[in-house]
């Protein structure tokens, strides 16, 4: 399959900070590649010049088939870009914006009323199509942020944190609306904090961070490489520990850690809910009380911690990301299953 | 891109402005309360102090004067309006489409022109009300409206190059402005230059807006006591030269500005 997204070696500097430190990426037509990294990872500068509105010092892209540095004119027409902010005119309607923008890709007028009236019934905003985008909620923005960047149907996509800063009944609404989009054949590049989101849509992940990628594979590589989840049981008596220990050890991989004081036991597991309903058999077996007990997923932080050593809110912000895209993501991408 | 493709982007987007208008009337209010408040405030309290050469009716002074000074507070409009857009990305978004890199810029200035041809006729009306009459006919009066006109679009793409180059609106609005009160104060707009200081009366003399305000009163057939060499003698023509060297330096620093603007 060719690639429709190439970008080699990216370089971009603001003064001292590398905010593009030789980002090498590659996109197959037809695929989604999630673009995951915290803050200032270089997430946003990486979008913002494979869309031609960043220069890079230096390094290759083609998007479309087209060089975006010596043609960016002839890249436009074969993208769409909805980013982290709802760019859409908030004093016009919902409906008057799709059209504007239908016209702006030089769709006819009866075609682009058309193309807006199709783009609001299927982005649920039909309703609401005659109003003002001020009085529409976030998710209604984003939704209409992403209608407009698919007006004349674009082969290459980038969503720049397509979800960012929505609640989360919001956010699945717009991985419903993603997933579709993804099924019509469109190559999708789609920035995320959330690894959640990332394992969801995409078909393969890129970790950021600094500016380079530091890791790639499907969803399931990279969980592999980090672990998998961790199992984690609260026993009521001290004395119950050494049954949860042996517990965890039965349906663990290596040996469960131990925090006496909590009277808490961990183990990292790649068998899930299988695990954590094993060991809770055992415990029962063996008379334990049990306070709690949780099946952790990776979080990004897991991934970061894993892969670099360090938590991901370390990761110093880079101009081109920004404050604001401050929502924790550990708290949101952690599921937690307590019995 | 083709000259009917740049004219196509650029009248999608001047649709876009003039739609946003209503929806903020305080736009419309604010535009047109503001000159009228000059109009008044000027006629009443100077018009009694300032005394014009043989008699001369002060508000037949200074209403040219006002419709000058409200022209070139054009400028905040649009560098408010750009640094908004920029500020909540839009910029960005139309960046990334195929449209003509000057659209975003030529809708905005225009509709902003559209609206001040609102203003001054709003301005005109007021005017006559006061006491301020068309002393020649039809021809130099229109051509002193277009003149008038002509500088509100040109002071926009000023306007146009500072919204971006600011970025936050509301230091654009400030940004916009401030400048503007030496340029007009310092001017035959409200007051005959002849009682400024010497140095002052030069600068005056010399200072574009003191041409465009004697332009339009020759052209009205208003009292246009002082002034010397080219601006006294040829204000009209000196006017449009203005134009297109002001546009001529504005244009493609406001283009070549939004090419590579970035909202953050």
């Amino acid at each position: 399959m060719p690639d429709a997204i190439v970008a080699e070696d990216l370089v971009k500097t603001y003064g001292e900070l590398r905010a593009l430190d030789g980002l090498s990426l590659e996109v197959p037509e037809g695929t989604v590649l999630g673009l995951l990294g915290p803050n200032g990872a270089g997430k946003t500068t990486t979008v913002r010049v494979l869309t031609t509105l960043l220069r890079p010092d230096s390094g290759r892209v083609r998007v479309a088939g087209v060089d975006v540095l010596a043609e960016p004119a002839m890249v436009r027409p074969r993208i769409g870009l909805s980013g982290q902010y709802a760019a859409v005119d908030e004093r016009l309607t919902g409906r008057e914006n799709l059209v504007m923008f239908g016209r702006l890709y030089h769709l006819g007028r009866k075609e682009s009323t058309a193309r807006a009236a199709a783009l609001l019934d299927r982005f649920g905003l039909g309703a609401a199509a005659d109003r003002v985008v001020q009085t529409y909620s976030g998710g209604m923005r984003r939704r209409l942020d992403l209608a407009a960047a698919l007006v004349t149907t674009p082969p290459v996509l980038f969503l720049d944190e397509p979800t960012t800063g929505l609640d989360p009944r919001a956010r699945v609404d717009m991985w419903g609306v993603i997933e579709e989009l993804v099924d019509g054949g469109t190559t999708l590049l789609l920035t995320t904090q959330y690894l959640e989101e990332a394992d969801r849509l995409a078909d393969s992940i890129a970790v950021v961070d600094h500016g380079r990628v530091i890791a790639r594979g499907s969803s399931d590589e990279l969980k592999d490489r980090i672990g998998g989840e961790t199992l984690e049981v609260v026993v009521g008596e001290d004395h119950q520990l050494p049954d949860a220990v042996s517990a965890l050890a039965a349906v663990g991989q290596g040996e469960p850690v131990v925090d006496a004081h909590a009277r808490r036991v961990k183990v990292p597991v790649t068998t899930g809910v299988r695990a954590l309903i094993e060991a809770v058999r055992r415990l029962d077996d063996a008379h334990a009380s049990i306070l709690d007990v949780a099946l952790h997923r990776p979080t990004l932080d897991d991934v970061f911690l894993t892969l670099t050593g360090r938590p991901a809110q370390e990761s110093a912000p880079a101009a081109g990301d920004t404050a604001g895209e401050d929502a924790s993501p550990a708290d949101e991408a952690q599921e937690r299953t307590s019995a | 891109m083709s000259l009917a493709g740049e004219l196509h982007d650029g009248l999608i987007l001047t649709k876009r402005s003039l739609l946003r208008i209503p929806r903020v009337p305080e736009t419309l209010m604010f535009a047109t309360i503001q000159p009228i408040m000059f109009v008044v405030l000027f006629s009443y309290v100077f018009g009694g102090a300032v005394p014009l050469p043989g008699g001369a009716s002060y508000r037949e002074f200074l209403l040219p004067g006002v419709f000058v000074q409200t022209m070139s507070f054009a400028t905040a409009a649009t560098s408010v309006g750009l640094a908004e857009d920029m500020s909540k990305g839009l910029i960005d978004r139309f960046r990334s489409l195929p449209i003509a890199r000057s659209a975003v810029l030529v809708g905005r200035t225009t509709a902003d022109m559209l609206l001040n041809v609102f203003v001054l006729a709003v301005m005109a009306v007021c005017g006559v009300l006061v006491g301020w009459r068309i002393h020649t006919d039809v021809g130099h009066a229109l051509l002193a409206f277009v003149l008038i006109t002509l500088l509100a679009f040109t002071m926009s793409w000023i306007g146009a190059l500072i919204g971006m180059s600011v970025r936050s609106p509301e230091v654009a609005s400030t940004a916009g402005i401030v400048w503007l009160f030496p340029v007009t104060f310092v001017s035959n707009a409200f007051v005959p230059i002849g009682g400024m200081p010497g140095w002052l009366q030069t600068i005056a003399n010399w200072n574009p807006v003191s041409t465009f305000v004697s332009a339009a009163r020759e052209l009205f057939g208003n009292p246009n006591p002082f002034g010397s060499g080219l601006p006294r003698e040829h204000p009209v023509v000196l006017s449009f030269a203005w134009i297109v060297v002001l546009l001529g330096i504005f244009v493609p620093l406001a283009v070549r500005k939004y090419r590579i603007a970035t909202s953050r």
